[in-house]
């Protein structure tokens, strides 16, 4: 049996990054990811890394900008507000084509909204958030386990694709503890032949830059941008499947809505409904086979999320309106407990 | 399949996180499955705090204990709060120092002990929690009582070695009581 | 035949975009000549600004990188920390330096981020087309100051090298103007520095360049030479606003 440790969620993203050759860290105070800064506060300099408090979250994520496009592997994290600042960032980052590792420990909004666990920036990491058009890999642990093992993947596949991997996580899974093993851990290292290093008078300058005044050069880098996207949706997407063997009502749910949803699985199962979860873990690739294959034999869908039904909308674009989709939600920084989920696929048993 | 969710709650500076953790880390050493929440935000000293504690031999699902088998109160509100949410058959176990009210529920034991007396009496006045968790274990089968101290040593930082003894010590006194 | 001038060969080839009579050509090349003199192209990454110096990477002949408006030392700080035996240096104007990228500017200051800085102040917006800078003069007319910069309705310019000098941080403040000839190799004197102080390792420099904007300020571009002379300088007053190496030989 795999070594394991006891660690919290924030905690597990930081060593893991760490493992990962992240050794540049920089990052804004912002409740509930605090975790993660401390870590590589103290961790950073033990191993000839750097971590920075910047003075805004603005500054933070420029200074990934700069250290990403410098070829290094570089992160920084935050929580909902923090990432709307992050945005414009964000957006120049996907147009230069330089890789980074973003962590967005969720909290309800919108505004200032609250400190407690939220999955309402849904649509903010999968449709945009900043400017333009550009992707970003979501990725949704939904366990301590699978914030590490997701962080070293998202490095992996920002390097990989040259985007932004971002880690949509919660307040929950970032401050709970779970036992966690890296026994696991696959490092992918590639070359980064357009990073700025110095020509040191061996080639031609390298440029890292968004801007492009020709529109038909701008079209071009986009259409380019949107082919290695597609690649990304092809061979990306992961998700769990629980219990679908002969379900005839499919929860989705991601994060930690995934873990109380599978507790009224098991509830609605002994109640003999034969219910079943599919739980996106890639947000963007959205996993969209397993769902059109679940609308051609399940009754109806019932998405849990906590927001105010986000998520809902790619079920029903992934399914093609197939089957009605009904929403069970909380959002606020609420959770639903078990007995919610269950009563919500009770009543799609039903078919309300 | 045997699943065991634990609530622990009280004021913030009670050390309900750590007796959390405690069982957390004697679920690690037990080679179960666990779950370690603790309730965050402006709740420090003073304000109320939780802790949810899942210990399983299967994965487990949902780290929020919203139906406690066992919930160790150990202030009034927390009591107020969480009692009617223990399910049927589970333990309420009650710090009688600081709560003089009694469970009126029948269908759940109740067990109270004088934590933060006991404590106090025997020279470590900040472990009423650990007697608590004390408690627990003498009367919830979800972990052994041996190797406590192993288990403590796996996470107390050796700059704090010094807080392992009183610590075995306060839960002994709950086992006992 | 002798070579009396050439391009410097830290500039590219590339035809330079700026408006006729425009300084900032003069103050890509005094950069280009130090980074020539300096022998360090091969190690220097450059960080182009949003503003009319946005298309720098195509005339610096090193790496580059384009940052956002405003932030370009959180962009020279991130490189930096990663390479720190490279040469970083940003090229920002007056709006992305003291408007909108005014904390990075402070901040990366206060760090002492060894980098460097050439800071363009003419006092306008030129690229969006001629609007009012931090550092427009009190009653001059812009785009957005069509009856002359009301100071009791949009404050104060800002002056940055003044400012900046307060901090502990810097190492190394100095304001210059390209003016006329003997500004000019003042000026260049002075961007050595702050690149030099870089590759000892002393920290943060930064050099204000007094420009002018021609086409924006309306004028001729001799006119605009003269403007500076008579309104700007009295306002931007030139000089070393901080030195910490020369502070501490007592010079």
């Amino acid at each position: 049996m795999a070594e394991r440790v006891l660690m919290k969620g924030n905690e597990a993203i930081a060593e893991a990054a760490i493992r990962a050759g992240c050794r540049h860290y920089f990052g804004y105070p912002i409740t509930p990811q605090t975790e993660i800064a401390a870590y590589m506060a103290k961790k950073m300099p033990k191993i000839g890394g750097v971590f920075l408090q910047a003075e805004s979250e603005v500054a933070s994520i420029n200074m990934v900008y700069g250290a990403a496009a410098a070829g290094m592997r570089v992160m920084t994290s935050s929580s909902s507000p923090g990432i709307s600042l992050k945005a414009e960032g964000l957006s120049y980052i996907a147009g230069s084509d330089v890789p980074a590792l973003v962590v967005n420990v969720q909290r309800g909004g919108p505004g200032l909204g609250g400190i407690q666990p939220s999955q309402s920036d849904y649509f903010q990491a999968t449709k945009g958030g900043g400017h333009g058009d550009y992707r970003m890999i979501v990725l949704a642990p939904a366990s301590v386990q699978e914030m590490a093992s997701l962080t070293i993947k998202g490095f992996n596949l920002a390097d990989k694709y040259l985007m932004t991997a971002m880690i949509l996580a919660d307040g929950t899974i970032g401050q709970m503890m779970e036992p966690i093993s890296f026994e696991d851990a696959q490092i992918e290292t590639y070359e980064k032949p357009w990073a700025l290093t110095g020509t040191n008078g061996e080639r031609k300058h390298n440029i890292v830059n968004s801007l492009y005044l020709k529109p038909d050069e701008l079209e071009v880098k986009n259409f380019e941008r949107y082919e290695r996207y597609k690649t990304v949706e092809e061979k990306e997407a992961m998700w769990e499947e629980y219990m679908m063997e002969d379900a005839e009502y499919c929860v989705v749910a991601f994060g930690i809505a995934s873990r109380v949803a599978k507790n009224a699985v098991v509830a609605a199962r002994a109640e003999g409904i034969k219910v079943g979860l599919i739980r996106p873990i890639t947000l963007w690739p959205f996993p969209t086979k397993p769902l059109a294959a679940a609308a051609e034999k399940v009754k109806s869908f019932i998405s849990v999320e906590l927001n105010m039904g986000q998520m809902i909308e790619d079920i029903r674009l992934a399914t093609g309106c197939k089957k009605p989709v009904s929403l069970c939600n909380r959002c606020g920084g609420m959770i639903p407990s078990p007995d919610e989920v269950l009563a919500a696929i009770r009543k799609a048993q039903k078919g309300e | 399949m045997k699943t065991t969710q634990i609530l622990i709650a009280g004021f913030g500076g009670q050390g309900v996180l750590f007796a959390g953790k405690f069982l957390a880390y004697k679920g690690l050493t037990e080679n179960l499955q666990v779950s370690w929440l603790p309730s965050y935000g402006p709740e420090m000293r003073g304000g109320t705090a939780n802790c949810s504690v899942i210990l399983s031999e299967d994965p487990v699902g949902s780290p929020i204990v919203t139906a406690p088998d066992v919930l160790i109160a150990m202030n009034l509100p927390s009591l107020q709060k969480y009692v009617d949410t223990v399910v049927p058959g589970g333990k309420i176990i009650v710090d009688s120092t600081l709560i003089d009210a009694k469970v009126e529920r029948t269908d759940v034991e109740a067990f109270y002990l004088p934590a933060t007396q006991l404590a106090k009496d025997a020279g470590f006045a900040t472990l009423a929690n650990m007697v608590l968790v004390g408690k627990l274990m003498k009367e919830c089968s979800a972990v052994p009582f041996a190797g406590n101290r192993q288990t403590l040593e796996s996470f107390i930082p050796a700059k704090k070695a010094n807080l392992i003894d009183i610590n075995c010590q306060a839960l002994q006194t709950g086992y006992d009581f | 035949m002798a070579v009396v001038f050439k391009k410097p060969k830290a500039l590219t080839d590339a035809p330079f975009h700026y408006c006729p009579g425009c300084p900032h050509g003069i103050i890509h090349r005094l950069v280009a000549e130090v980074i020539d003199e300096l022998g360090i192209k091969g190690k220097a990454i450059g960080v182009a600004p949003v503003g009319c110096a946005v298309m720098a990477y195509d005339y610096f002949a090193c790496d580059m990188i384009e940052a956002a408006h405003g932030r370009a030392p959180a962009v020279a700080t991130g490189i930096k920390r990663c390479r720190p035996e490279n040469v970083v240096f940003t090229y920002q104007g007056d709006g992305d330096l003291a408007s909108i990228g005014m904390a990075e500017t402070v901040h990366s200051a206060a760090r002492n981020e060894n980098i460097t800085v050439i800071f363009v102040n003419n006092a306008i917006y030129g690229m969006t087309g001629g609007q009012m800078a931090p550092t427009s003069l009190p009653g001059q007319v812009t785009q957005t100051s069509p009856y002359g910069r009301d100071v009791n309705h949009c404050g104060w310019p800002i002056k940055v090298s003044e400012m900046l000098s307060t901090l502990e941080g810097p190492e190394f403040i100095a304001r210059v103007a390209v003016n006329n000839v003997k500004n000019v190799n003042a000026a260049k004197k002075a961007i050595k520095k702050a690149f030099q102080n870089q590759i000892d390792g002393k920290g943060f420099s930064l050099v204000e360049v007094v420009s002018a904007c021609p086409t924006n300020w309306g004028m001729t571009p001799q006119k605009a030479l003269e403007w500076v002379e008579s309104d700007m300088l009295p306002y931007y007053p030139i000089g070393v606003y901080k030195d910490r190496t020369a502070a501490k030989e007592g010079k």
